[in-house]
């Protein structure tokens, strides 16, 4: 921590204060985590027995299966909300208004309807046999209007002398959306595109309430369907599914850090030919929304 | 159409369950979320550790998943007797914390570091630098993204559907149950959803236009 | 620490951590469930019964066991969540209860023996949707018979007759009938008959509705709430699964016969499924079958039923 707005470079006294915080923070925090575990312990959550079940060939096979279809969800409502976030922001864009209008509207709905309340009315009516299908065309169409936002946003914070230099240099509409927007917009927006995909990776284990048997499915069989001397194990199998799921989340994001940080060296690389027209460093996005910030917003279910 | 005039309690209850649950997971979620920022941005390195352990661990863990260790986990382990209204807040008014903290903590990040040295140098206390040159300024950059904190916020809720809180989802599945046609159902509930979460982002804007003409 | 630093630690672990779970060698096989081998009150374990399997079947003019005959395999639509009825090993993925003995027997009597037998897993409320669709060629899962669900489906049956019951903690003696549920905590399934039938009795008791009957047993044996209501023959199973924490109560206090369902309208199918039932009724197969699973509950079994013929 160098120079921070909240507060200047510690001097003696505040260090010395500062260690006598960290002390006695620390020794809170030390004592929250001793709490928590002579907690589980005394419960007998740690005991061999509780763990055992992780040793057996078909849990593990069921575990990893759960992991597969889970991917496999993810995958294919990633592309195809992809697909669809730019379909509707090329909607949201055109210049026909009844276009405009329909695809605002849908974008809106969408993105107002809590995916767990779709997914089951879509499971309930549409796709009845087939959980996947209800699943992936849930996550599609949330996913997909709030990536058409993401997008669009990107396609907006390019800054307007580039498209005037477009059509200037004669370019056709579609050219220019082609060539030069959609091009910078992408390397603006791909930070907060996959933490939307991140969020779409969470969000499969809605499947779960519509019985598609993906990792939380999985793990929800083993600790209702196998009774320890300790009773269910419930808190392994948490444990366990948790730390799987924080995993493959934390791989995606640090997907987006260090592509949001090539991305920054391939800019220094080129230097732009007017000053005006680039925006200054991670500028691409709205003073409104710093990067940060502007990846935060939609990063929700 | 009928399904609204001859279960009206339902979707009133339904209705206001959400709204209930909505409202206080957000207090929580605030309290929490500042409560957990500070920590961020302190000077004490076990806070410090300890913000970016919950940051990290919550936001990417699913939202069902933290239901079920509230619900099963801790009133076995921990806290036994909580009722399920209880669980539910607290699981929703945490995960949603670690949003809000990171709304907060970028939007002070955005504050430039000058105007808080220009403060200081005025002679201005740590309290008076926050509470009269920090915070207003990021105030306005966290508007946005807390917004829809709040509107995912409140779609969140109908996961405490499938555990004895009532509210617009458990409505729906009752519904269903009874035999009406799923379609007309979620037409309905859609439209429940479609006001509060309209309501929200509306009160949003102002306060958001409120802020822009003090600039 | 570095967040970079740490992301790369947790990616490293991620990738061990999936390398174990792939590293099937060394894992054990079994099943992970302390009480894999269960006895009933005297203190032995009762067999399960073994099915002859029929050979030259044929059913004209019956849509359902062609489409068995073609498949060379029938699938058959089951619960995989309670204990002694319709139940999934978590480890072996075997199936067992006294469902699945019903649906063994009548696969034997199409002329199926039992590695022809494929389960498919289906939730209450996509029974109807399940068979009409022909995702199951017939369902054994506590289903019961009633005029609504003749609308869209047939019934074969019914093979038992469960009533509404209570499942309370062991030690617990305050409740021996639903009288007694003034004032206590009781969960069922949101929207489920039972729940509703508690709410019309006016007995004055709480009520908790969950997604799974698992979870109201578990909420039971941790405090959460004093009884589980349903069906007696769930209950009778989960006693079964944990007898020194569990029992069921009191007198059943409706009717739930319990029949296979079936698509609309294959009269010849049905017949053939009312055949296999009765067969099984009356050689003893359906009793051993009961007492190895529900009976280990402790309570003994009724006669069987005499079958709906129309």
């Amino acid at each position: 921590m160098s120079a921070s707005v909240l507060y200047d470079v510690p001097g003696p006294r505040a260090r010395r204060r500062n260690l006598l915080y960290s002390v006695v923070g620390g020794a809170a925090l030390l004592g929250l985590l001793v709490f928590v575990v002579m907690r589980l312990y005394s419960q007998g959550q740690f005991e061999s027995y509780m763990w055992d079940l992780f040793e057996y060939n078909g849990i593990r096979q069921r575990l990893l299966d759960g992991l597969v279809s889970t991917l496999l969800a993810f995958s294919m409502a990633a592309v195809l909300s992809l697909v669809l976030g730019a379909l509707l922001a090329a909607g949201r864009l055109s210049d026909h208004r009844p276009v405009r209008w329909v695809c605002t509207a849908v974008v809106e709905f969408f993105r107002a309807m809590p995916l767990l309340i779709m997914i089951f009315a879509l499971y309930l009516s549409v796709f009845t046999g087939t959980p996947l299908w209800a699943l992936v065309i849930g996550l599609t169409l949330y996913n997909g209007s709030v990536q058409a936002e993401v997008i669009r946003a990107g396609i907006n914070s390019v800054p307007k002398g580039q498209a005037e230099a477009a059509y200037a240099l004669g370019m056709r509409k579609t050219q220019v959306m082609l060539t030069v927007l959609v091009p910078q917009a992408v390397r603006a927006m791909l930070p907060t595109i996959i933490s939307q995909l991140v969020v779409t990776l969470k969000d499969t284990s809605l499947g779960y309430v519509i019985t598609y048997e993906e990792l939380l499915y999985a793990g929800g069989v083993i600790m209702r369907n196998t009774v320890t001397e300790g009773g269910n194990p419930y808190v392994p199998v948490v444990i366990v599914v948790g730390t799987v799921y924080v995993l493959m989340c934390l791989a995606l994001s640090y997907l987006a850090t260090w592509i949001e940080k090539r991305g920054r060296r391939s800019r220094k690389g080129t230097p732009p030919a007017a000053p005006d027209a680039s925006a200054p460093t991670p500028g691409a996005v709205p003073p409104q929304m710093a990067p940060e910030a502007a990846l935060e917003a939609p990063r929700k279910s | 159409m009928n399904v609204l005039l001859d279960h009206f309690s339902l979707f009133r209850d339904g209705f206001l369950g959400t709204l209930s649950l909505t409202a206080v997971s957000a207090v929580i979620a605030l309290v929490l979320g500042a409560l957990v920022a500070a920590c961020r941005v302190s000077p004490v390195p076990p806070l410090r550790a300890f913000g970016t352990m919950w940051v990290t661990l919550l936001r990417n863990t699913p939202l069902t998943l933290l239901f079920l260790v509230a619900i099963f986990v801790v009133p076995q382990v921990f806290f036994p007797g909580l009722s399920y209204y209880t669980l539910s807040v607290w699981a929703l008014g945490c995960y949603t914390s670690a949003f809000v903290c990171e709304a907060l903590r970028s939007g002070i990040n955005t504050v430039p570091v000058g105007q808080a040295e220009a403060a200081r140098s005025l002679g201005m206390t740590f309290g008076q630098t926050l509470r009269l040159i920090v915070l207003p300024q990021a105030g306005r950059t966290v508007v946005p993204p807390m917004s829809s904190i709040l509107i995912a916020l409140t779609k969140n809720t109908s996961l405490a559907g499938a555990f004895n809180v009532f509210e617009l989802f458990g409505a729906q599945k009752t519904l269903s149950e009874l035999g009406y046609s799923i379609v007309v159902i979620f037409g309905w509930i859609a439209l429940a959803y479609l006001i509060i979460t309209l309501t929200l982002s509306g009160l949003f804007r102002l306060l958001e236009n409120r802020l822009a003409v003090a600039r | 620490m570095s967040p970079m630093k740490f992301r790369k630690t947790a990616a490293a672990t991620f990738a061990v951590l999936a390398l174990t779970a792939t590293a099937a060698c060394g894992g054990k096989e079994g099943t992970p469930s302390s009480n894999a081998k269960p006895s009933n009150s005297s203190g032995e374990t009762p067999e399960l019964p073994t099915y002859k399997v029929a050979s030259g079947v044929d059913l004209e003019g019956s849509d359902t066991f062609d489409r068995i005959k073609k498949n060379g395999k029938v699938t058959i639509g089951v619960k995989n969540d309670q204990p002694y009825l319709g139940f999934e090993d978590p480890n072996t993925g075997e199936r067992s209860g006294f469902d699945i003995e019903i649906a063994k027997m009548i696969a034997a009597d199409l002329g199926l023996s039992a590695d022809k037998i494929t389960y498919k897993t289906i939730d209450s409320k996509n029974r109807e949707t399940a068979i009409s669709q022909g995702q199951v060629d017939y369902y054994v899962g506590t289903y019961t018979i009633n005029d609504e669900r003749k609308k869209k489906i047939s019934f074969a049956g019914p093979y038992y007759i469960a009533g509404q019951s209570l499942l309370v903690r062991k030690d617990d003696d305050s409740i021996k009938s639903e009288e007694d549920l003034k004032g206590k905590k009781v969960c069922s399934i949101s929207g489920s008959t039972p729940l509703m039938n508690i709410q019309k009795g006016n007995y004055g008791a709480e009520i908790v509705a969950l997604d799974k009957y698992t979870d109201c047993v578990k909420q039971l044996t941790d405090g959460q709430v004093d009884a589980v209501t349903t069906d007696d023959a769930i209950l009778k199973g989960y006693a079964a699964q944990q007898p020194k924490v569990l029992k069921v109560v009191g007198e059943p206090f409706s009717d739930e016969p319990y029949g296979v369902g079936l698509p609309k309208n294959d009269k010849v199918f049905q017949e053939a499924l009312l055949d296999a039932l009765q067969n099984h009724m009356d050689n003893g197969d359906w009793k051993k079958a009961y007492d190895a699973t529900l009976g280990l509950s402790g309570s003994p079994a009724d006669e069987p039923p005499a079958l709906e013929r129309n």
